[in-house]
This record gives C-alpha cells, structure tokens and sequence, in this order.
C-alpha cells in the first residue's frame, strides 16, 4: 500500500526525522490560514498524488507571496495530473501539501528495503539527489552506495557512518555526519516496525544552515503487515486506487487491471500470470490479471464474473481452473449460478483441469449456458481469442 | 532423528517414505484437511501441534502443546505449517528450536519483514526452510507434504522447481500425461524472502540418481532466476527445461505472489528468459508446452 507524502512525512516527524514544517490542505481558504501561522519567506505548493514525477507536470508551486497560495490550491485542486508514473489518464489531486522552502546546499538521495538477494534490510544512498535512482543505477552504478543492516542486531552507529563517508559528507559538511547517522537509525526504526516495503527520500538535502531536512518523502507498505498497525492502515486513499480492484480486495480476490479485451480468472498467481501469457500468444491481450485464490467458491466466482463484466474493455472471459484443493464441480456450480445472477453477454470459455474436471465439465456442457469448454490450457486460450475476434 | 538418508535405496530429495512429520496447526480447517490428505497420500504424519491442545487426535494423529514435545514423543524430523501470518514466524523459529531439520510452512501472508528475521535466526543452523507461501514438497509415491493435489503426479525422470502452486500442477499434469512423470516436486514459494532458492535446489536434483531432467518454474520480480541461470551454467548437466510466468505483466504492479513485482525496471520475464537461456536451459514461452520440451530435451 502506498500512501502519499504528507502522509510519509508526519511518520518521519513521528520517528525523528526532521521534515519542513507542513500541513495538509483541501480547500483555498485554508492554504491561506495556514501561509498566515506558517509566516516562512518561501511558501511550496504540492499536488499530493501517488505518483513520481509532480514537479515536471506543474504539481508543484513555490512562491515567496503569502497571498498567491489559495490561487494555486484553486488551481491544483481537481486538477488531472499527467505524469510518467500516472499513464495516459492521470491522476486527479484531491488534497496538497503545503509547506515552509528550504535553503538547498546539497541534495542527495535515500532510501530502504529489503534486499531480496540477502534477505537484510539495505540502505541506498547517493550523492545524486533528486533524480530518478534507476538512472543513476544503470548510468553510474558507482554512485550508489549500499549497506545492509543485520537484522539480528538492527542497526548499529558504524552502519550510519559507513555510509555517511561513503557519500563524502566530511568533504560535504562534516557538521551533519553526526545527525545522519541518526536519521539512518530512525529510518531503520521507522522500516521494521512499521512493516513498510519501501523508505524512501529524494531528495534528502543538507540546508545552507547547515541541517538536514527530508524535502520530499515516500513510503510504501507491505500489504501482509498492515494488520498489525491501525494507524497505516487509516492512510489508505481509495481516491488513488481502481475501483473494481477496490472491489475485488473487498471481495478477497486479487485483482489487477490491465489495457487489454479478455478478462480473465484463474486459480493461483502463478497460473493466472500463465494464463495472461498465453492469451498474449494465442494474439489477443489479457484484460486483468484476477487471482480467486484457493478457496474458490460460487461466491467468489460470482463476484469475479461481476468485476470482470464491469470493465468495458472486456470482450470475452476465459476461466483457467486447475483443480487441486479446489474441486472442479464446484467451480461448474458457480459458474452456472453466476451466470443466473450476472448477465453474461461476452463469449466464455471455461478450462477445467484437476480435481473432478471431468465431473465439472459435464455439468457445465448440460447446463445449457452459452459457453466453450475446453480441457486444454493452449487449446482454451486459442478459443477464447478466435471467439473474442468474431465478437468485435 | 529420523531414518532419512539412513537407508541406501532412498534417493530421493528433501523427504521420502520414513521422513516423520509434524503439523503445526493442525486442529485448524486447512490443517487438520491437509494432515488427512497427506496421511492418506502414504505419508508418515507422526504428530500435530496446537498449543493448549494436547490429548486431542486428528484423524489418529496425536496433538501435542509443543513442537518440542511432539519431536520427543514420535521423532519426527519434518514440519509442515499451517499457523496463520501473524504467529507462523514464532511457529517456524519453534520448529527449528526444536531439532526439526525440514520446515515446510505453506502460510501465505507473513510480513516480508518477519521473515527477514526468521531467515537470519535460521542462518548458519542445521535446518533447512522451504517456503512460506509454497504448496509444499512431493516426492512421488513416497510423500506428499503440502497442500498439492496428489493423485495428478506419477512416479517418472523429471525434478520440478517453481515459485508458483497452481501453475506447477499444470506442469505435473503434462509431465504425468506424456508419461514421464515426477520424481520430486518442490515448491519454494512466491514470497520476497523465502527459505529455499533455486540454487538450493537445483544441486539436489543434478545428484539424485532418479532425476534425468529438470523443469525450473519461475515468475516476474527479484533475481532468483538469474541466479539460477548463473548456478546452472557452472554446475548443472542435466537437462532443465523453464518457463517464466509474467512477460505481460506491467512493472510496479504486484501480481497476487508479494514477490512478483517489476521494480526499477529489474526482475522483468523477458531479462529472466535471456539469462536462463545463454545458461543453455530450454525456455518455453507458452507453458501449455513444457511437458512436450521436456520429452524432446530427454530425446523421447
């Protein structure tokens, strides 16, 4: 889950580390009350999306004039921001982020996760602040600098300072060293106990007075940590997310929309990628990737069917179930009561395979629905495309 | 502990016939269903563990308190856990505890950063973690210890390895039905951090006599595969047929397993296929082929 940057930074007010002084603001009337308690010499506008890449498509406003910070909240407010990271369509900015300007000696880039490869939490750091680290990876990997935290001991001084004179900041300005070190520690606190998949800041700057400020902040957590923390779980804006994959998460399936024409449900990620795969080589392209899980039921199919019929791109479904604990009879059943309840009005192929296919496949052929049955997944997926093409 | 490996006709991987198993969870609905299905399958399923339950039988299994306890009473050397996300990482850590030297946990939706400390506590131990969020591990007519449908597999020439369930039985059913069958499946799970890589597998297979080939299951996200690739090239000489779920997946999107994501432009399907290949492994791009690629890479 990701949560926007005011969000991320009142976590880093909350674990120490210091951030400009900010508020949330949905309305012009209160980006003025707020430019009048915050009384800085330079006042930042930010267009709160989630999504990279604000500042280039016009999110962000900076003005010396107390009195021209409700205009731009009128003016980003409601706006449709178009980044790289938000597709053709965009985002629309339901709420900003004002805040006091900074004095920037130097930036420099931050973040922490987990190393997949070790399995230990990692800090990236870089003297390339406030650009895009993939770049500077691919470009100049000699500039990022890495340093795992055992998570046996968490972290220790000599972590923070392996990394502070690795960026140079004794040549920088030896006066921070001391608090980036413990900011590190705090980012560390900040990861673990919070279950976040990603911390990150950039840039992180050094002040010419001298302090270290998070100027811009991103967190994102692990969906499988969120129930242990209430608090994380309230930042969820349902603004920035699909409503149908708010449906399905509502209805616990796992669902992904996509740009193409055939919905798809499959028992399993791993299948249900598998199936996307193969409708893009039979020649068509997947519409979403729909995972039921396990426990399919009628009640999950049902569902499934109803999201899937909600996306008007799709032009056909393909059903990939291969039975294990999941008995195939009982997916026939659902298909068949769902296609009572939910008006089926696209080609349908079904793919059972597994635990009582063959049972599930009679059932279905004697229902009298109007669908294919196949037993095989290429065969299936050929189906499917040939059918959806004649549909269109 | 145990009689695994004791016996010279086993030669097997990970678990055969005489590996004694303990269910964590047991009196739970997924674990007390599995338990059966496994003891059916001819598993030895010695014990169950539920704290505060000890006395109770699931289906003639005895339920003990403590891991420790069942470890004491039946010998059994392997776990399989059911425990739900928020105390399966103190389930795994008390297995280990507890001289179990196999953990299989099939939990999915523990905190990638609770794993992170299980993997670390477990480093430099005797003991050997496969999973989480994994069906499990078959050796074929002589264990079944997870949640895989058994009666798909057949006893045959050919290891299977994947990060996905469902998708690995899709494979099994091809194996099975061009009658070249199985000898053990495992499946290490689609979680970020996991106990059990590629890597560790892969060499178990290339030394069981039993195993001619081997069908390598991968997915989008992290750089398991290439790993793999790297570790295959140098050290592996049979045949490893692969296919990698996800080229139609778009990055920053998690696709159901927490581990499948394209992050920062790595871990994509077409850079895995591209490793796995220059390693000499047959790549199928449709996985409705895997069990014919396998046939012909064993020149039947």
């Amino acid at each position: 889950m990701n949560v926007h940057e005011f969000q991320a930074k009142s976590l880093f007010a909350q674990f120490g580390v210091p951030v400009p002084r900010g508020k949330e603001i949905t309305s012009p009337e209160a980006a003025t009350a707020w430019a009048n308690e915050l009384n800085t010499p330079v006042f930042v506008v930010k267009a709160q999306i989630h999504a990279g890449g604000r500042g280039k498509a016009g999110g962000v406003k900076i003005t010396k004039d107390k009195n021209a910070v409700a205009g731009f909240a009128k003016e980003l407010l409601g706006k449709t921001l178009v980044t790289h990271q938000t597709g053709p369509k965009g985002r629309t900015v339901h709420r900003l982020l004002m805040e006091e300007g900074a004095n920037i000696a130097k930036e420099l880039y931050l973040s922490i996760l987990v190393d997949r490869d070790t399995g230990w939490p990692t800090f990236i750091a870089s003297t390339e602040g406030g650009m895009e680290i993939e770049e500077v990876a691919a470009h100049t990997p000699e500039k990022i600098i890495k340093e795992a935290i055992d998570p046996a001991v968490g972290f220790q001084g000599h972590n923070g300072r392996n990394v502070a004179f690795a960026l140079g900041l004794q040549n920088i300005e030896p006066a921070v060293i001391n608090p980036f070190v413990k900011m590190l520690e705090n980012l560390y606190r900040l990861f673990m106990e919070k279950h976040a998949a990603l911390v990150e800041i950039n840039p992180l700057i050094i002040t010419k007075e001298k302090t270290l400020i998070a100027l811009d902040g991103k967190v994102s957590f692990d969906d499988n940590g969120l129930f242990k923390h209430e608090d994380v779980q309230k930042m969820r804006d349902l603004n920035e997310e699909e409503p149908l994959e708010i449906e399905a998460t509502a209805n616990n399936l796992n669902y992904v929309k996509l740009d193409g024409n055939i919905g798809c449900m499959v028992n399993g990620a791993g299948l249900a990628m598998a199936t996307m795969d193969v409708i893009k080589l039979a020649g068509s392209e997947p519409a979403n990737f729909l995972d039921v899980g396990g426990g399919a039921t009628k009640e999950t199919v049902a569902a499934g069917f109803r999201i899937l019929l909600k996306d008007p791109n799709v032009k056909g479904i393909f059903i990939n179930i291969f039975g294990g604990i999941v008995r195939c009879e009982r997916i026939a059943h659902g298909v068949i009561e769902a296609a009572k309840e939910v008006k089926i009005n696209v080609p349908l192929v079904v793919r059972l395979q597994g635990t009582n296919a063959e049972e599930g496949r009679k059932l279905l052929a004697e229902s009298g629905l109007k669908l294919e049955v196949a037993n095989d997944l290429w065969e299936a997926a050929q189906k499917i495309v040939r059918l959806t093409g004649k549909a269109a | 502990m145990g009689e695994r490996g004791r016996k010279e006709d086993i030669v097997s991987i990970l678990v055969n016939k005489n590996t004694r198993v303990v269910v964590q969870g047991i009196t739970g609905k997924e674990g007390s269903f599995h338990a059966t299905q496994c003891k059916a399958y001819g598993t030895k399923v010695v014990a169950g563990v539920t704290p505060g339950k000890a006395g109770q039988e699931v289906e003639g299994i005895p339920v003990f308190n403590t891991v420790a306890d069942a470890v004491k009473k039946t010998e059994a050397d392997t776990s399989l856990i059911f425990v739900p996300p928020p105390s399966c990482a103190d389930a795994i850590l008390e297995a280990a505890d507890a001289g179990i030297k196999l953990v299989i946990c099939i939990t999915e939706g523990i905190p990638v950063n609770d794993m992170v400390k299980v993997k670390r506590a477990l480093r430099g131990r005797d003991v050997r973690l496969i999973g989480p969020n994994c069906p499990g591990v078959i050796t074929v007519d002589e264990a079944k210890i997870g949640i895989m449908p058994g009666f798909i597999h057949k006893k045959g020439v050919v290891g299977v390895v994947s990060r996905s369930g469902t998708l690995t039985y899709e494979a099994v059913h091809q194996l099975s039905t061009l009658g070249l069958g199985e000898t053990t499946c495992v499946g290490i799970g689609g979680d970020p951090v996991n106990g059990t890589g590629f890597v560790d597998v892969l060499p178990l297979f290339e030394k069981d006599p039993e195993t001619q080939a081997i069908v390598m299951i991968g997915e989008i996200g992290g750089d398991a595969e290439e790993k793999a690739a790297e570790f295959i090239k140098k050290h592996v000489k049979k045949p490893v047929v692969s296919f990698i779920a996800g080229i139609t997946a778009p990055p920053g999107r998690r696709m159901g397993h927490a581990g499948a994501i394209i992050s920062g432009g790595k871990g994509t399907a077409t850079e895995k296929m591209k490793a796995l290949e220059s390693a000499g492994v047959t790549v199928v791009k449709n996985p409705a082929e895997i069990g014919n690629a396998v046939k012909k890479a064993l020149g039947r």
